[in-house]
This record gives structure tokens, sequence and C-alpha cells, in this order.
């Protein structure tokens, strides 16, 4: 992993000559792996112990952020970024995208892993739940949503990462990625409105 | 010109973009294959706690692995290629998934899946502890500059 002090702006050799310095970032942001690893270790911990309060707590709030990011990553701060120069883009992706690459896996687990043992433990996933068709539902749209973000969010996040840490990043590249981020991100935006429909119909029977 | 010359000409400021060097279609392959894994997994979720017929879950398993089987023959014969930034992303990335797939994984034997359904499920979940890394590893290494990837 390119692990280097954060902070501390570093200037592009010759070829770069005239852009603006570059802050120099952590791919994944190591500061925020205890976090993380707390977080999935509590998760364990709820799952293991059976506490539907706490498999509730951590779907709601995962699931809760999970959406509300996409939405807002999707449809208030994509366009903004599509609308910026590329040396604005570079400079908000090398201090936004390090933070997305963790943060979206870690609460994608625990609202699935969480949701998962909640619906069990409340009898949602029998076939013969009323609603079964409307968990169904749910499964598929985020089924899509993974191939989407898998597939095509998340590398296209780490190739601008890592095309960003060049000593003379290709601004061309970059802007053809980030636009490749921002339609995935509207994309399982919109789905996520498909999820809190089912979800609200889901929680009131 | 060579594809290394290519990417070293960077951002060309003020100039026409550099074409891309084009690729076997590894990512798409690596969609496919994602896909078939998660048709199978809501496939076999839709029927619980009754077992689903296995039959169209194992048809979706083989596919899924036959084609990244051959999506990993197609990668390993690009040259020249940035092996160094693509295993370097793949390690990473193998450890986190798969840690995510383990996670999957203690909750279907805590929830007492058992014999070929978790037979399955298993090896659609180590399907995707691969195939998410190797995705991740090509999106990266495919832009980096052979001469530079070892950095």
């Amino acid at each position: 992993m390119t692990t280097v002090s954060e902070g501390a702006p570093t200037q592009a050799p010759e070829a770069a000559v005239g852009a603006p310095p570059r802050a120099d970032f952590q791919i994944v942001p190591v500061a925020g792996i205890p976090i993380a690893g707390a977080v999935l270790v509590a998760l364990v911990v709820a799952i293991a112990f059976n506490r539907i309060w706490a498999l509730d707590f951590f779907h709601v709030a995962g699931g809760g952020l999970w959406t509300g990011i996409d939405l807002f990553v999707g449809f208030i701060i994509g366009p903004i970024i599509g609308r910026m120069s590329i040396p604005a883009r570079m400079e908000f992706s090398t201090r936004f995208m390090p933070k997305m690459v963790l943060l979206m896996p870690v609460l994608v687990v625990i609202t699935l892993s969480a949701g998962w043992q909640l619906a069990r433990h409340l009898g949602n996933l029998s076939a013969h739940y009323p609603h079964h068709g409307w968990l169904v539902a749910s499964f598929i749209v985020v089924g899509i949503m993974a191939v989407i973000a898998l597939g095509l969010l998340e590398p296209a996040n780490l190739a601008v990462l890592f095309e960003l840490k060049k000593p003379v990043p290709n601004g061309q590249r970059i802007g053809r990625l980030m636009r490749v981020f921002i339609y995935t991100a509207g994309i399982t935006g919109a789905m996520q409105v498909a999820t809190l429909i089912i979800m609200s119909k889901l929680a009131v029977g | 010109m060579s594809d290394a010359t290519l990417e070293s000409l960077g951002p060309h400021p003020g100039g026409a973009p550099a074409p891309e060097r084009s690729f076997p279609p590894i990512t798409e392959m690596a969609i496919a294959t994602l896909a078939l894994v998660i048709i199978g997994g809501i496939y076999l979720a839709a029927h619980l706690p009754r077992r689903a017929p296995l039959a169209p879950a194992f048809a979706l398993v083989v596919a899924a692995d036959l084609l990244l089987v051959v999506n990993v023959v197609i990668l390993s014969r690009i040259k020249p290629f940035a092996w160094d930034r693509f295993f370097q992303v793949v390690g990473w990335a193998l450890l986190a998934y798969l840690i995510i797939a383990g996670m999957l994984e203690y909750i279907f034997v805590l929830d007492g899946t058992r014999g070929a359904t978790l037979t399955l499920l298993t090896l659609m979940l180590v399907t995707f502890g691969v195939v998410v890394p190797l995705n991740l590893g090509f999106s990266v290494a495919r832009y980096q500059d052979v001469s530079q990837a070892a950095g």
C-alpha cells in the first residue's frame, strides 16, 4: 500500500510547471483503519450474541449513512465536481476519495450483515413472510448496486487515486475516470431511493 | 510509438490527449463474474429457510468460476503490464474482501446453513473475494507506466 504523510505540498517535476502544488495523501487513510476494525469487531459481537437492538442499530445507522452518502454524492457532490476545473477536481479528489475507499465498504458490510441477521430473527427471511417479494426485491436492488459499485465505481475511485500519486498525473484520464465515478454514484444514488421505498414498506408491514 | 512512450507523455497540457492503451475485456468479464455470483446468492437467499433446488445455483457458480479462470488466463498474457502495482493492489484488496467474505460465511454458518448449500455459498464468496480484487488491481495497473510501476 502506498502510504505517505498527508498534508505536505509536493511540486511535480518540470512537466507540471505552472500547475498548482498538490497535497500528498494516503490512498487508504491509515488512521481510519483501527476505527473501521473496531466497528467490524462490534458487529461480529452483535451477531454472535444476537442482540436485536444492536443489530437494529447497525442496520439502521449503517443503512442510513450508506443511503444518505450515496444520494448526497450522486446528486449534490457529483454534479458540483462535474463543473469543477480539472485541477480543482484533483485537489478535491485527493482529500475526498481516500475517505470513501475506507468508509463505504465498511458501511456496506455492516448494513448488509446486520440487516440479514435482523431479518432472520424477525422471521422476514422466510418464504412465508407476507412481504417476501419486497424482501427479494431489496436483494435484487442491493445486488445491482453491488455490481455497479464493485465493478465500476470503486475501481474508478482507486484508479484516480493512483493517477494522482504520479509525478505528472494525466488530467484527461482523471476527468474521464471521475465521470465514471460520478455517473455510477448517481445510478447507485437513484437505486437507493428504491431501497428507501422497500425498507419503509417492510418496516410498517 | 510504444505504449510506455505514450504513457510517459503525461497530461499533454495544451495538446491533444494521447490515445489510451487498449486491453482485453478484463473489467467486463469481472463484472459478469460478479453478476453471476450475486444472482446465485440472491437465488439461494430467496428460498430460505427451505433448501432451494441447487442445480441453477451450481450452474451459476460454475459459469462464474469458468469466466474467472478465463479472465485470469487472458490477464496473465498481457505484456507489458505493471504487475508490481497489480499485485500490490490485489494483495491489500484480497485482505479486505476476504475479511468481508469471511464475515458473510460466519453468518451463514452461525445461522445453521450446512451441506451443499453452504458449499455453494462458500464457492460464491470465494469467487467474490477473488474477482473484486482482480478487477481493482487491473483497473489501477492498466494506467501505470510499466517502468514506474515498481515505485
